[in-house]
């Protein structure tokens, strides 16, 4: 892959007197230049709000809007009136739970979520489960830190209306076999609802080939704005669904006591859209279709398989998830014995090398670790190898220091 | 400010006054719920002074060492004493502490302040009636 870094002014910057090596971008990656130009130049030129005006700015606002869906939309495979533009994949979740919830989930259903699931793809389901009386189920996980297909068989029954997963684990770094959780969900008639936020940003993502029915990511772990995020739906499913929030262009007619709803995706964009964000999203995404997700992929896997290595080779690291690469999008998760993650963190931060350390909004799964918390190192398109490499060397003096 | 002053890595690395008392007049346990830090916190009393202490728990260094650091202040200490006593002056015994990690550093303060309060608000094993005054 070409060398990326004079694109992203922060990369330039100093922490604590030495180079920033970022390492968080599981958390929310840093952004190109063309991403922050694409945005200023919008509110610069051509700023207004979207389908109202009759007048150019309007327009021009609108087409730069719906251009954005239509990038967004070849970009995972999809047609653009599948392509709903949301807040980010929280929100995505939440509405989803909600209107699929209202539509097909009744008492005594049942909804499968796993033991890897951020809290953004468990909660939702359990609060869903809670108001229609149905009953939330979780798939383990092996020892290898994947996801247990057997016992996924095992609870798929004819009461399963909702299977929820994560494509890639933002902890474990797990790739989940989507096409076949898809094959085995529908064989059982249920929909499968999947959490892209760590896989799109990092790999070729086709929604026709994943076989799933729903697709949930976030714009600011893809180069693009905060604020903006897709809920990506098969059209007849979105159809079928009632909307989650209410007003504005979502709207067909209204009268005092009624109303109807507009043509997908409208009917699930609520209020003025986030804009300029979903504008900055489509300049993110022609960013990375010109360096070519295959490449970014390819980038990657030599970074973790880089740190994998390094941890593997340290006695007092132990390694969360799969220990091969290719079986791994781009976090890693790890801890030094006896020492606790946020001390890692602190200690990494003073030679400006920023880590994540917590629990990832992921309890459920660092319960069935064992542990209370981790430390996660995750990449993207503009770290190197010699930050890797620093990173492995700045891990051994935090042993020096703390280790006992 | 380095986070971690030889101090915080030394009282981590030797931890002081850490396991239990086989019969403390106080026993209380504190956490940092979002880090997983459990702290527990054993006093013997005796005329109003605190006598003997023990820590235990897991946490990070900045909590742990805290805690060591921490029951060498407090023994010997009137507990009238240690009712008034302000967390900065644990923050600058440990020699100043960065913003993010304050609540490491305090959960020790935090744990006495419960311990004090579970001995109640004035008067018992001969603290004086005027304690507070
Ligand atoms: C797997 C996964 N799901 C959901 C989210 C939530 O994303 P957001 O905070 O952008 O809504 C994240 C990121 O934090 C994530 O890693």
């Amino acid at each position: 892959m070409r060398n990326v870094r004079s694109d992203f002014p922060i990369l330039g910057r100093e922490i604590n007197g030495r180079p920033l090596i970022y390492l968080d971008s599981a958390a929310t990656s840093q952004k190109p230049r063309q991403v922050v130009e694409a945005v200023a130049r919008f509110y610069r030129e051509a700023n207004a709000n979207v389908h109202r005006g009759l007048y150019v700015l309007s327009v021009e606002a609108t087409e730069l809007y719906e251009g954005a869906r239509k990038k967004v939309a070849a970009f995972i495979g999809a047609s653009p009136e599948e392509v709903i533009f949301t807040r980010g994949t929280t929100e995505s979740l939440n509405a989803l739970a909600y209107s699929l919830g209202e539509a097909r989930v009744g008492p005594g259903d049942e909804i499968l979520v796993t033991a890897m699931e951020h809290h953004a793809n468990l909660v939702p389901w359990q609060l869903l489960a809670r108001r229609k009386g149905a009953r939330l189920l979780a798939v383990g996980i092996t020892p290898e830190g994947e996801l247990d297909l057997g016992d996924l068989e095992d609870k798929l029954s004819d009461r399963t209306r909702v299977v929820a997963v994560t494509h890639v684990s933002n902890v474990l770094g797990t790739v989940n076999p989507i096409p076949e959780i898809s094959r085995m969900t529908h064989e059982a008639g249920a929909v499968v609802v999947v959490d892209a936020a760590q896989s799109v940003p990092h790999m070729r993502v086709d929604v026709q080939e994943l076989g799933c029915d729903f697709l949930a990511f976030s714009g600011h772990k893809m180069l693009g704005p905060t604020g903006v995020g897709v809920l990506w739906g098969r059209r007849e499913l979105l159809e079928g669904i009632p909307p989650f929030l209410t007003g504005g262009e979502m709207i067909r007619e209204v009268w005092i006591d009624r109303a109807t709803w507009n043509d997908i995706p409208y009917k699930f964009e609520a209020g003025t859209p986030p804009i300029a964000q979903a504008v900055g999203l489509g300049a993110a995404v022609d960013y990375l279709v010109e360096l070519g997700m295959e490449e970014v992929r390819r980038h990657e896997e030599e970074l973790v398989g880089k740190a994998l290595e390094g941890l593997l080779s340290r006695d007092y690291v132990e390694i969360y998830g799969p220990k091969d690469p290719a079986r791994r999008g781009g976090v890693v998760a790890f801890n030094l014995r006896g020492i606790h993650p946020h001390d890692v963190a602190t200690l990494l931060d003073q030679e400006g090398i920023a880590i994540r350390a917590g629990h990832h909004c992921a309890q459920p799964l660092h319960r069935l670790l064992g542990v209370p918390a981790s430390c996660r190192v995750s990449v993207y398109v503009y770290n190197t190898v010699d930050e890797i490499e620093a990173f492995l060397d700045a891990l051994d003096r935090v042993w020096e220091s703390l280790g006992r | 400010m380095s986070p971690y002053e030889d101090l915080i890595i030394e009282h981590w690395r030797n931890p002081r006054n850490k396991g239990t008392l086989p019969d403390p007049d106080v026993d209380v346990t504190e956490a940092n719920v979002p880090c997983g830090d459990v702290l527990r916190l054993q006093l013997k009393v005796r005329d109003g002074a605190v006598e003997d202490v023990r820590f235990d728990g897991r946490g990070c260094a900045i909590s742990m060492a805290s805690a060591s650091l921490f029951t060498e202040m407090i023994k010997g200490k009137k507990l009238e004493e240690l009712r008034v006593m302000r967390e900065e002056e644990l923050l600058e015994a440990l020699g100043g502490v960065i913003k993010p990690r304050l609540k490491c550093a305090l959960l020790p303060y935090r744990t006495l302040q419960k311990a004090l309060a579970s001995l109640g608000p004035r008067a018992r094993k001969g603290e004086s009636e005027t304690a507070r005054s």
